[in-house]
């Protein structure tokens, strides 16, 4: 499995255009008097921390600066949007503790997935969301027949990263028979898959797609949960300090972009159709 | 009292009051000084969340469960092996050279891997190669994994116990014509065992604390559910929760120990 | 016939000879004792019959059997003979009737129960009967080396040798182990004691053997060695330790 992996991603990446048309075509020089003038870490420059490593498809190959992967190609529309130039775009990389832990942190926004939370909200800011994700149901090669239902999943062994939204989902909507294992980040979560040691993983539905197409041989996304109509859908906004004086900037800038379209198209290039996998009743 | 009682007696009066005054000094700075810090507030509602720690504690109890329940099965089995590790090691028939170079190849590899680094090659590894449910549990390899990486440290301090035992105990038990392995059993083990105990009281607290290493796959105590927390509420004091939890444990542990090995100091004398 | 023989023992340490080619004989219900100044290789040369070291040349007889072959198995000929150390070495772990059980239950394969009369008896004789229960630490040296003679008799031995067992103790305390030794002596027991006791083995021994750099110099009735050395070595140590 793992000496096939570069081989695999390649054959993925066939269907998907690699281009990044939107990231790079920003020449425009910083406007002063610009919403985020000043109000950026450094000044002049924009700041974005992404994790470590970072993973497909929200960056590509580990490398943000390319724009490549969803993330990235949002990171560079916001702040093309905000008026700072792709060059002026800095990564860095950062945890999630790192991220809520008090004191200055060394990010403007930093991109994780991190699902908006109420809890979360009263220790750091977010943006407006950047995306719905909808939760999906990952299955491992001796559970691929299980039907799509809530009946049927009940009975599977679970499993999930435990820092993520997954874990209060997976508890209080799925409600498995026997008690979860929960692991520190998705590739445990993939091992533990392969060991035959759970049946199935709660992950956002990219995560679970990249997952099942590219990581674990035999295995498959059985079903989605629909991100609208469960009362508390998994939105991904970019995280920022508490009381940050760019979140007004970055607000307006994602509001533009989904009102022309163009976050769409990003999402639309970067992942997957989601229209296949089933919904889960 | 005599002119000396009456010295000393003053003596200690005056180191207590000093000892007394200088700790609430300490105390009293601390409190006053930390919360004029400008950080404090943030990091007293991200570290010392009253409302966080209430909500979570419970929880956090309940997930300390499953540490004690793992350690529970672990430390008997390593005590165990710990042993027949340390017998192996010094084997002295030329037959058994294999079970002395097994012996000391264990303890190396054991004690030279990072614990974390067991945990994962084992807990992951083994059940990887196929095995059915439940045999390829977690739980199972998890602990085995603890149980070679500790069992190989309590051997070297059964070893350093065998060595303690006084050669004339030796040559004592086989002038009455006790086989070597009666000597053994008999009369140099149950020494040997006990002049280690206080050493190997530290060894269970620290197994006590690295049980939660198994959270790295899959097991949900308490180190796992704090970090859940964490992630939920934005919030460390949930690790908070779990240190004082871990506290409340290994502080009784480590006195006790400090206890048993200061009493063995005293009888040695 | 003797019930212990030795033909020029040699024991080495490296380059150290400790024994020389010792010569040695001890009759059956003969008590003989071993002097001379430390070093001399009386501790060495008890350890050698007990087969607690290998001897590098010369042979030892038990009762006319060599048990010297070099590949014996010693077990068996230790359990025949009895040995009763300077330092007592009693088990600290175990009460002073399990330290005399442990023995015969695991050698002879006996009960506790088989063993406890016989034992009990033997501690009751030599005034330890409310003693029987007590660790180590919870004795006196006398007392304690006293619980080290009924261990090793426990076995029911041929031979017993005592590595000059009175030197660890308070001079107040010597007396009541040399009477053990007295009554061991008068039932007819066969021993050889290396010892500092000069006076008891003038009144007790049957024979003295001056040992000086693993060589028994002289060897002779207690009357003859004390009151009229041959040997001037002898007569020099003697006038020593007067």
């Amino acid at each position: 499995m793992i000496e096939s992996l570069p081989k695999r991603i390649l054959t993925m990446l066939k269907f998907v255009p690699i281009t990044c048309a939107l990231a790079f075509m920003s020449t425009s020089a910083f406007a002063a008097g610009h919403c985020a003038a000043g109000k950026t870490l450094t000044d002049g420059k924009f700041t974005v921390a992404t994790g470590n490593p970072a993973y497909y498809p929200w960056v590509l190959d580990d490398a943000p600066e390319s724009g490549q992967g969803f993330e990235a190609a949002v990171a560079y529309a916001v702040a093309e949007e905000m008026g700072i130039a792709a060059a002026d775009v800095v990564w860095v990389r950062s945890s999630f503790d790192e991220a809520i832990q008090p004191g200055a942190k060394n990010f403007d926004v930093n991109m994780q997935q991190y699902s908006i939370t109420a809890e979360r909200d009263q220790v750091v800011d977010f943006s407006a969301p950047y995306y719905t994700a909808p939760m999906a149901v990952l299955v491992g090669p001796g559970a691929v027949d299980t039907a799509p239902t809530m009946a049927a999943i009940k009975d599977l062994k679970w499993g999930a990263v435990g820092t993520t939204t997954a874990v209060p989902k997976l508890y209080s909507v799925i409600q498995p028979g026997s008690d979860p294992l929960l692991y520190g980040d998705t590739a445990d979560v993939s091992a533990a898959i392969s060991a035959n040691q759970i049946d199935a993983a709660l992950f956002d539905l990219p995560t679970a797609l990249f997952l099942s197409a590219v990581m674990i041989e035999g295995s498959k996304v059985i079903g989605q949960f629909s991100a609208d109509s469960s009362e508390n859908p998994d939105q991904f906004g970019m995280l920022m300090e508490e009381g940050s004086v760019l979140k007004a900037c970055i607000d307006d800038a994602l509001a533009a972009l989904t009102e022309s379209g163009a976050l769409a198209a990003i999402e639309a290039q970067w992942l997957q159709d989601s229209t296949g996998v089933p919904l889960i009743k | 009292m005599t002119r000396r009682e009456k010295y000393d007696a003053a003596q200690r009066r005056r180191s207590l009051v000093i000892a007394a005054s200088s700790t609430a000094l300490v105390i009293l700075a601390l409190i006053i000084l930390v919360p004029m810090a400008p950080g404090w507030e943030k990091v007293q509602s991200s570290f010392f969340n009253r409302a966080v720690l209430a909500k979570s504690f419970p929880k956090l109890l309940d997930a300390f469960l499953v540490n004690v329940m793992i350690f529970a099965w672990s430390a008997p089995l390593i005590g165990l092996l710990g042993l027949l590790i340390a017998l192996a090691r010094d084997a002295k028939s030329p037959a058994l050279f294999p079970l002395r170079l097994f012996g000391a190849a264990f303890t190396d590899i054991f004690r030279g891997v990072p614990v974390i680094l067991t945990v994962y090659l084992i807990g992951f590894g083994i059940p990887g190669l196929g095995l059915p449910r439940p045999w390829n549990s977690p739980y199972i390899w998890g602990s085995l994994a603890l149980i070679l990486t500790y069992s190989a440290y309590v051997a070297e301090i059964f070893r350093s116990g065998i060595d303690s035992v006084h050669h004339s105990q030796r040559a004592a038990a086989l002038s009455l014509g006790l086989s070597e392995r009666q000597v053994m059993r008999d009369v140099v083990l149950p020494q040997a065992v006990r002049n280690v105990v206080p050493s190997q009281m530290n060894m269970l607290i620290a197994l006590q604390k690295d049980v939660s290493l198994l959270s790295f796959i899959g097991p949900v105590e308490i180190f796992r559910q704090a970090g859940v927390f964490k992630s939920l509420l934005a919030n460390f004091t949930p690790y908070v929760g779990a240190a004082l939890i871990f506290l409340a444990v290994t502080i009784p542990a480590t006195r006790y120990a400090d206890y048993l090995m200061a009493k063995q100091k005293r009888e040695r004398r | 016939m003797a019930k212990l023989a030795l033909r020029g023992v040699v024991k080495r340490f490296g380059e150290a000879t400790v024994c020389d080619g010792i010569d040695l004989d001890v009759d059956a219900g003969q008590m003989v004792c071993l002097i001379g100044a430390s070093g001399a290789g009386k501790s060495t040369l008890l350890r050698c019959i007990n087969l607690l070291e290998p001897i590098e040349d010369g042979e030892i007889f038990l009762d006319g059997e060599d048990i010297s072959v070099p590949g014996l198995d010693p077990h068996p000929v230790r359990a025949r003979i009895g040995m009763v150390f300077q330092n007592f070495n009693l088990f600290p772990h175990m009460t002073a009737i399990e330290n005399a059980m442990l023995a015969p239950r695991r050698v002879h394969s006996k009960t506790r129960v088989d063993v406890r009369g016989e034992i009990e008896s033997l501690f009751t004789r030599f005034g330890l009967a409310d003693r029987m229960q007590n660790y180590p630490d919870q004795l006196s040296g006398g007392q304690q080396q006293r619980v080290a003679i009924v261990r090793a008799l426990a076995m029911r031995p041929d031979v017993m040798l005592f590595d000059e067992i009175t030197s660890a103790l308070d001079p107040q305390l010597v007396g009541e182990v040399l009477d053990v030794l007295l009554a061991l002596k008068a039932e007819g027991m066969t021993m050889l004691l290396a010892t500092h006791e000069m006076g008891f083995a003038r009144e007790a021994a049957d024979k003295v053997c001056f040992l000086k750099d693993g060589n028994v110099i002289e060897e002779g009735p207690p009357s003859q060695i004390f009151d009229a050395p041959q040997h001037p070595e002898t007569q020099r140590f003697l006038a020593r330790s007067k």
